[in-house]
């Protein structure tokens, strides 16, 4: 056990340490988009925590992101805070809206679920519509440059904002790694695995349904907060239900229930997209053929088919 | 204009949004309540029935109720086919596996939505409506063509009725959504039917589309808020249910008409997204539905 334990807290720290590594070497332009991505990919394990560990498949976690991004956009822009302390504001309010969202939703399961955190996310991007006087709704708005530093740290310098991505993407890779060898973590896949059984065992499910989709908030929240910062814009766009799906497909990806997989998919997904683009501009298509491609020949994503055929110590 | 007349017109277009609501709603309703398929996709058969409207009525020679007549048979055929062969080839092969079957729904909706755009633009184009004719009264004129969407939706809807409890078809269709398998041992090619009622609920929408195009153009975007509405509709009226789809879709389509004259749409469809999710939560059967035994 401590020898698999070894073995995946060396790779989960290799892909830091090859992260920042590509800090000196990456050209500009995917430099850029790494940061990108790894932010994004925080996104996603907050997903991945709800749908992969807890088996709840949520159609609502833009709500989540969107929490963050304008809790640290509206309080920054209108209230006059500075960045480290907007930052804080932004998770907590991801956190404080699924924990709000759970105590409500998770009277129900499955399809039920799934709507009703599909209404909530759409009530959410509604009501970004509706004060605009706020929002700038679609249109959204630029965060300026000043208010964009914590400290000495100017968020919109390249290296920095590539550092700080890295640095939000490891503590929540190592938490999440922290998470799925807990035994909380083993109660929240056994939940999924079988529900009857978990509660027959002493564990309250419910309870521990509410605890992993408010965590999801945390991440989902900091991701927010984090994007709005290191890239200067909000708008109404990552509220909508695109980006409720969009977790959801790096997460179906890269393989859900793995740590590293939300990464992966967030990575090639980016990739994808930026690729094809060269190709074609139907962006909407890929995004289509890839999560069909997915559900009927790869339900359990690269990672997770990894796992099954040759690592199965892989978390 | 006073509040009376103004009331009355609110209450109009009300009935109009709620008979094409109608329509669409009971397409989604009948393929969950049949195949327990949520299909996410729906709005863009919707979407689909309005662009392919637009083609036919282009295409067809002759005066414009020719055009719109022909668009009104040939749309709708050819959206229920797309989703017969989405079916077979998609939903059939994931055994309807309700999680599955969504996010391969979604994966259509944007496969759908692509291709709209792709061959059809990224423009809102009208088709002509098939005759021309106002209803005046005394505060205000109002479009006869609404007049015919309404009275059109209502045929159509007794028509499905008929079919689901007097026909043969409808009978194996009620079959198998009590019991597939008994259905199965009883000769009934399950298969055939969840495609066949796929289709017919993709037709329904595409039907609803066509009708509403003369009023609304027809855009690559347009599937989403149709997708909204029916949903609340399905849900308010309890899923699966037709007979409180329709009774939804009269209320939803009415209060969205006069909330949305009289205050903002966008509170409107606040207050509807969150009172589904209150009624999700709190009668998940559904406000007319019953509880399952």
């Amino acid at each position: 056990m401590t020898g698999a334990g070894g073995k995946a807290l060396a790779l989960h720290l290799g892909v830091i340490g090859l992260l920042l590594a590509l800090h000196f070497i990456l050209p500009p332009y995917h430099h850029t988009n790494l940061a990108r991505v790894m932010v994004l990919a925080v996104f996603a394990m907050g997903y991945n925590i709800t749908f992969g560990y807890t088996g709840m498949l949520s159609l609502g976690h833009a709500l989540f992101f969107a929490s963050g991004l304008y809790a640290t956009g509206l309080l920054i822009q209108h209230g006059a805070w500075s960045a480290g302390p907007g930052l804080v504001a932004g998770v907590l309010a991801g956190g404080a809206m699924a924990l709000a969202v759970g105590l409500l939703a998770l009277r129900t399961t499955g399809v039920a679920f799934m709507i009703v955190t599909l209404m909530f996310a759409q009530a959410g991007y509604l009501a970004i519509l509706y004060f605009g006087s706020w929002t700038r709704g679609d249109e959204g708005f630029v965060l300026d440059r000043a208010a964009r530093a914590i400290g000495p740290f100017d968020l919109s310098d390249d290296a920095t904002r590539y550092l700080v991505a890295l640095a939000l993407f490891s503590v929540a890779l190592l938490v999440n790694l922290r998470l799925a060898r807990s035994p909380s973590g083993r109660v929240l896949v056994a939940i999924r695995e079988n529900e009857e059984r978990t509660r027959m065992l002493g564990y309250d499910p419910w309870r521990h349904r509410l605890g992993a989709l408010a965590l999801s908030g945390l991440y989902c929240g900091a991701a927010g907060a984090a994007y709005g910062l290191l890239f200067g814009y909000v708008g109404a766009t990552f509220a909508s239900i695109q980006y409720s799906i969009l977790p959801l497909l790096y997460v179906l990806l890269g393989g859900a229930g793995t740590v590293l997989g939300p990464f992966l998919g967030t990575l090639l997904m980016f990739y994808l997209i930026d690729l094809s683009s060269a190709v074609t501009d139907a962006h909407l298509m890929v995004v289509g053929v890839a999560l069909l491609a997915l559900v009927l020949f790869a339900p359990r994503g690269l990672l997770g088919a990894l796992r099954a055929r040759f690592l199965p110590w892989l978390p | 204009m006073d509040f009376g007349p103004f009331l009355l017109l609110a209450t109009m277009e009300g009935l109009v949004m709620a008979a094409v609501l109608a329509l669409t709603a009971s397409g989604l309703s009948l393929v969950f309540g049949v195949m327990r398929v949520v299909n996410v996709a729906h709005g863009e058969f919707f979407m689909l029935g309005a662009v392919l409207a637009w083609f036919v009525a282009e295409a067809a020679p002759g005066p414009p109720w020719l055009g719109f007549m022909a668009a009104l048979a040939v749309a709708p055929l050819l959206v229920a086919s797309v989703a017969a062969l989405a079916d077979t080839l998609i939903l059939r092969r994931l055994n309807y596996e309700p999680e599955a079957t969504i996010v391969a729904t979604i994966g259509l909706l944007y496969i759908l939505q692509q291709a709209a755009l792709t061959f059809y633009g990224p423009d809102a184009r009208p088709v002509v409506a098939p005759f021309d004719w106002r209803i005046q009264l005394p505060w205000f004129g109002w479009s006869g063509y609404k007049l015919f969407v309404i009275a059109a939706a209502c045929a159509i809807l007794t028509g499905l009725w008929l079919l689901l409890s007097r026909t043969r078809i409808g009978l194996v269709m009620r079959a198998t959504q009590y019991d597939s398998e008994t259905a199965r041992a009883f000769g009934i090619d399950v298969d055939r039917v969840y495609a066949g009622v796929f289709a017919l609920g993709a037709a329904l929408a595409a039907v609803a589309a066509v009708l509403i195009v003369p009023i609304q153009q027809a855009h690559y975007l347009m599937g989403g808020d149709p997708l909204l509405l029916a949903f609340i509709v399905v849900i308010i009226g309890g899923l699966g249910s037709l007979r409180g789809t329709l009774v939804a879709a009269l209320l939803i389509g009415l209060s969205d008409g006069i909330i949305g004259v009289f205050f903002s749409p966008t509170v409107a469809k606040i207050i509807a997204t969150l009172f589904v999710a209150m009624v999700l939560i709190l009668r998940p059967q559904g406000l007319f539905g019953r509880r399952p035994a």
